[in-house]
């Protein structure tokens, strides 16, 4: 006689689960996020002089184009989520104390929020050749923007 | 070790140090995040403070920084991708260590790809 032993398996519970949405987040964002963050360190940090090219010019260069901008702006929110929702997986491991946690956690999502905005901000008004001040900076960065100001 | 618990799959094991290193990397690569959001947002606010700060970005130690950044997210991608690959495909857990080797050799390769060529224009211009 054989005794045959079942495959656990879990009930399926009706109802919204945030943290299986927030389990397949994070995969679905890590694939997209290796093709956005390879793609970023390879057009900022091997093409060229690398690094030592990278000034104000280089941004405004950049973000001339609404390729880059959709790739910054896309980068930016997935990424700030799955690091956040990382952090929080940590925050729930480590911290014993339960109003700690709690607060780490709001905390954490407080930070992501504000980053988010502060970013998406900063490339959605970014305009190089508006004002006073871009253009003083321009002027000393050299002809990359100067000559993008001037539509040459 | 008479007192080691035996059959045990994960605990000491590739299992375990690759989760490990997952969250080391994960919270490293996290921190730089804040910061360099906040730094590429001065570009809206102050040009000059922008090339200000990125000139520390330029400098050999925080270069040096900057590689071990890349080697951090190049793990924490690879194994991201081992992760998936151990949920979804069928033979995933059965294959993990032997990916956890990929891994670590697709790392060390695209490191190899990029540490010289960063290294040079960090070196270069100090």
């Amino acid at each position: 006689m054989s005794v045959v032993i079942e495959t656990p398996r879990s009930r399926k519970r009706p109802g919204f689960n945030l943290e299986k949405y927030g389990w397949m987040y994070m995969r679905l964002s890590g694939v997209l996020l290796i093709i956005l963050i390879f793609g970023h360190l390879f057009a900022n940090l091997m093409v060229g002089e690398g690094i030592h090219a990278i000034n104000f010019a280089f941004v405004a260069g950049k973000w001339a184009s609404p390729f880059w901008q959709v790739w910054d702006v896309t980068m930016l929110v997935l990424a700030l989520i799955h690091g956040t929702n990382g952090m929080r997986t940590l925050v729930n491991d480590y911290a014993e104390v339960e109003w700690i946690r709690r607060t780490l956690v709001w905390l954490l999502w407080i930070v992501c929020a504000t980053l988010i905005v502060i970013g998406i901000l900063a490339l959605t008004t970014f305009t190089p050749c508006g004002d006073a001040s871009s253009l003083a900076t321009l002027a000393k960065d050299g002809a990359n923007v100067a000559s993008l100001c001037t539509g040459k | 070790m008479a007192n080691r618990p035996a059959g045990t799959l994960y605990r000491g094991k590739v299992g375990m140090w690759s989760w490990v290193l997952h969250r080391i990397t994960g919270i490293a690569i996290f921190f730089f995040l804040l910061v360099h959001v906040l730094d590429t947002a001065l570009v809206r606010i102050d040009p000059a403070g922008y090339d200000a700060v990125i000139a520390t970005y330029k400098t050999w130690y925080i270069g040096l920084g900057e590689t071990g950044l890349v080697a951090a997210i190049l793990f924490h991608s690879l194994n991201g991708i081992r992760i998936i690959l151990i949920d979804f495909w069928r033979k995933g857990a059965k294959f993990q260590n032997i990916m956890f080797w990929i891994v670590i050799g697709l790392a060390a390769l695209l490191f190899l790809g990029f540490a010289p060529r960063h290294l040079i224009n960090v070196f270069s211009h100090i």
